[in-house]
């Protein structure tokens, strides 16, 4: 099957991509997404405040999702449910395998939104035995939203920002007593409101500086240790149910099964500012270049990359396929890129790079909203963020960190970077904002 | 599902449905007997022989002379027929043994001429710039080392399924869910030994043989059946690290240590499921079901990581498990048939069992034989079954056009990280011997054993679980397979 342009992920980003990629009229959209229903994450997630940005009203996250798979569908995009992108072929094609068969899928143009998953037990090494009832907050959705569980018991939450507190919600809808949630920072990540809301409605504090060192229980859980990061003294905490929340991790599989530059900060593929990667039309939006934004930031990164995609398809060779390695097939000269790199405390920024056009005087690509997204280690109430391009100081912001929260760095300076003079690096200029 | 009295006595009772006593059952429902295979789990293989390094060894370093070096030069062989034929995952990576410190470096000579006494001629020096040709993402540092070019990794769940369900397909009765409590000698007339008179938790259970292979209960089955108490078990356990399947291509070959006398080190292999292992640490322990990881072990390895291959520690981490092997004070074997008591022991199999199973089960049931039971071929010989394939190397079921157009079920993806679909589910849940539980479930398709232990598939793999009859909680204990129950 050939296409022009093929969407792996029907989540908010990929949705939203094939909507304005329809309305740009960029040709055929093959949009391919391993569950069952299209809609990504929003459809397990039964809160409300989905929609804000990109639609301008508030709706709960099923709704949300409903909603984007309608518009991409009543656009003309194909969308493919419980049909799972595997691979690719050597020819840069892909490879998906659905109760159809396995097919093989060529296209013009790739855009993966695959989004981001939490780290589970084993990758966060917590010791202890693996009983039963320890699981990260998709799968809680999922059994108790799409499957309709009760957990019963004590439940206890790892984790204190927004996701932690919806995890709280969600297992308080299922009938748990949520004894506290756990964090090892010395504070909360989320809005004040949510943790005064918890303890007030709930009764559900959030036990700070704390860090979990044991689980226990042969077949079913019944108990953690939990330890004092200050004082270092420990104690057992019996609970049924351990929801281990945030700690994101892109879903990469597929971008590093392609060879595709992977950012060491995001763990997702480097992208620039157009969000095309280090292969040539091939996209990434969403929370695979930026673990864990909202739905509506994620769809509106997917818009972005669509009409630079649309862009791509417009000015390039239609029959240039991605993963062309040999120059000569690629339409025009290659654009110019400028790395943007992080220091300690902070953790990453995306997008990675500033895409200039190829004409000398072409000015440089403006990032999906026009901004950066940048996270932070540490906690800061008040911090200088500097952009510097070897010794030119480009631009200085003043911030406040929160570790897991965005930090958005606006991008006026970019008219400022010189497509020759090297990467331009973000730091904390402390006590100078 | 009978609990009552058991009305005619089997020839053999097999008590444990480990790897070990799986192949034992299996060895004799070749011949005409009837056999009880009994393990008090809900589940074969449950025991040492779920968790451990996956290695199918040539037996290379095994003590020369020593029972363990025969059964396992003859098992492996043996294994690796039987994989070819039951479509049991192996991968024959062969092994690079790495020499770090002048000390292991000057043990490599003996451990070459150890491999020739165990009739193992194909171990070679490789000179250090070879070695890192063969593995460039290897630590700095490595000063020589030896390849055993037949060392594989082998699927350890899928082998005890295999030795179950050929003996279940044979008759053999397998009683999930029963723990022998108590035993007793069952006289004939004229006060003759016939038997035994085994006491379980549905039932007793009448046998004129009884063979032990409880594993890391074998001592305690040992001194119930009257043995001659010549081994303590001494559970040893090692606690193991998998890897995200992004850090397979980072090796080749399995990464042996050289073992010192100060300690056994730790191993980089693959895993036939495309992951990366680490692992294991060594810690004596007392209590037997103590499968707990420990932070201190967890940092051992990750320190041991780091300098073997740097690049490992950075994947993400798949799963932690620890295993215990079942260590005696004696450093071989602990086989031995009793004639007059009508009693063979099958112990101390520490953590070859899994390569050695097969030369294991053939030389116990010829120690039985000579002690009197008749072994008289079965007419009509069963051949291995074909066991569904869970391995990375082959083709799996959402790899296979003709498959999914055959059954769409094989191209409908459960487990996106282990691309499990619901027809090899649906398959496992009506298979020969059924999983019990979750666990059962992933040792037999890998359902959720990925890097996102459940994020995505848990809710419906539980949902899919509880539909099945074999599903439902009822089945978890007591359970009995045989061949009318379930094909």
């Amino acid at each position: 099957m050939n296409v022009d342009v093929l969407i792996v992920g029907a989540g908010p980003a990929g949705l939203a991509a094939a909507v304005e990629l329809r309305r740009l009229a960029a040709g055929q959209v093959l949009v391919a997404d391993r569950e069952q229903q299209p809609g990504g994450v929003p459809r397990h997630s039964a809160h409300t405040g989905y929609g804000m940005r990109d639609l301008h009203r508030v709706l709960t996250g099923p709704a949300y999702a409903r909603h984007y798979a309608a518009a991409a569908a009543g656009v003309g995009a194909e969308i493919r449910a419980s049909t799972t992108v595997t691979g690719w072929d050597g020819a840069g094609c892909a490879t998906l395998t659905s109760a159809s068969g396995v097919e093989t899928v060529s296209a013009r143009a790739v855009l993966l939104a695959t989004g981001c998953r939490e780290r589970p037990r084993p990758a966060r090494l917590v010791p202890g035995d693996r009983p039963a009832g320890v699981m990260t907050t998709g799968e809680l959705q999922q059994r108790v939203f799409l499957h309709g569980e009760r957990l019963p018991g004590r439940a206890l939450v790892v984790g204190a920002e927004h996701v932690s507190f919806s995890a709280m919600v969600t297992l308080e809808h299922a009938g748990a007593d949520v004894v506290a949630l756990v964090t090892g920072l010395p504070r909360q990540q989320s809005y004040a409101a949510f943790a005064l809301a918890a303890l007030a409605r709930w009764r559900v504090p959030v036990w700070t500086s704390t860090a979990l060192r044991w689980v226990d229980g042969r077949e079913r859980l019944t108990a953690v240790d939990v330890a004092d990061t200050r004082t270092g003294a420990v104690r057992r905490v019996e609970c049924d149910t351990l929801v281990f929340t945030a700690d994101w991790i892109p879903d990469h599989e597929l971008a590093r099964t392609a060879g595709i530059e992977i950012d060491p900060g995001t763990l997702g593929p480097a992208v620039d500012t157009s969000l095309e990667t280090s292969a040539r039309n091939v996209f990434a939006a969403g929370n695979l270049v930026h673990a864990a934004e909202t739905a509506d930031v994620a769809a509106l990164g997917g818009v972005h990359a669509a009409q630079h995609i649309a862009a791509a398809l417009r000015g390039g060779d239609p029959a240039a396929s991605p993963w062309a390695k040999d120059p000569s097939q690629a339409s025009g000269p290659a654009a110019h890129r400028v790395t943007v790199t992080v220091e300690p405390p902070l953790a990453w920024i995306s997008p990675n790079a500033i895409r200039f056009a190829a004409s000398a005087d072409a000015a440089p690509v403006a990032p999906p909203r026009g901004r950066f997204l940048l996270r932070s280690q540490v906690f800061r109430r008040r911090a200088g963020l500097e952009v510097r391009q070897g010794p030119r100081v480009l631009a200085r912001q003043s911030t406040r960190l929160i570790p897991g929260r965005p930090v958005h760095l606006g991008a006026g300076w970019l008219a400022a970077v010189r497509p020759s003079d090297g990467p331009v690096l973000v730091r904390l200029a402390d006590g100078r904002a | 599902m009978t609990a009552g009295p058991d009305p005619e006595p089997a020839d053999v009772v097999v008590i444990g449905a480990g790897v070990v006593g799986a192949a034992i059952a299996r060895e004799l429902s070749q011949y005409q007997l009837t056999v009880v295979l009994a393990d008090a789990a809900n589940d074969v293989g449950t025991g040492t022989t779920k968790a451990n390094t996956a290695i199918l060894h040539t037996g290379f370093d095994a003590v020369p002379g020593s029972l363990e070096s025969r059964l396992l030069r003859r098992g492996s062989g043996l294994l690796t027929d039987y994989a070819r034929r039951a479509g049991i995952p192996v991968e024959r990576t062969g092994a690079l043994l790495v020499a770090w410190t002048d000390e292991q470096e000057r043990a490599l000579p003996s451990i070459i001429e150890r491999a020739r006494l165990n009739s193992y001629d194909a171990v070679r020096h490789i000179p250090v710039a070879e070695l890192y040709q063969r593995e460039p993402q290897l630590g700095p540092g490595a000063l020589a080392a030896l390849e055993i070019p037949d060392e594989s990794v082998i699927c350890p769940w899928t082998t005890p399924l295999a030795y179950a369900t050929e003996a279940v397909r044979a008759g053999v009765r397998l009683m999930l869910g029963t723990p022998v409590t108590g035993a007793q000698a069952w006289g004939g007339p004229g006060g003759a030994h016939e038997g035994h008179l085994l006491s379980t938790t549905r039932g007793p259970l009448r046998a004129r043989w009884v063979v032990n292979a409880a594993g890391l209960h074998s001592d305690r089955v040992d001194a119930m059946l009257g043995g001659d108490g010549g081994f303590t078990i001494r559970p040893r356990r090692g606690e193991l690290i998998v890897f995200d399947k992004l850090a397979r291509p980072l090796i080749g070959s399995i990464l042996l240590p050289v073992p010192t006398a100060q300690s056994k080190g730790v191993l980089v292999a693959p895993t036939v499921y495309g992951n990366v292992l680490l692992g294991p640490t060594a810690q004596d322990v007392d209590d037997r079901g103590d499968t707990a990881t420990t932070a201190e072990g967890l940092a051992s390895l990750t320190a041991a990581g780091r300098r073997i291959l740097p690049r490992l520690v950075d994947e993400e981490v798949t799963a932690t498990y620890a295993g215990l092997r079942a260590a005696t004070e004696h450093r071989d074997y602990q086989i031995r048939v009793d004639a007059t008591r009508r009693y063979a022991c099958a112990a101390g199999i520490r953590s070859t069992g899994l390569s050695a199973s097969l030369g294991i089960a053939e030389h116990v049931a010829g120690l039985m034989c000579d002690a009197g039971l008749p072994l008289r071929p079965r007419n009509g010989s069963v051949a291995p079954p074909v066991m569904p394939y869970i391995g990375q190397a082959g083709t799996r079921p959402y790899q296979n056009a003709g498959m999914i157009a055959a059954d769409p079920d094989y191209g409908r993806i459960v487990c996106h990280c282990e691309r499990v679909t619901r027809g090899e589910i649906r398959d496992a849940l009506a298979s020969t011997v059924p999983p019990a539980d979750l666990d059962g479930l992933r040792r037999r398709t890998r359902v959720q054993n990925g890097r996102c232990q459940g994020f995505y598939c848990a809710a419906t793999v539980a949902a899919l679980m509880a539909e099945s009859p074999a599903g439902g909680p009822a089945s978890a204990a007591g359970q009995q397979v045989t061949a009318g129950h379930r094909r």
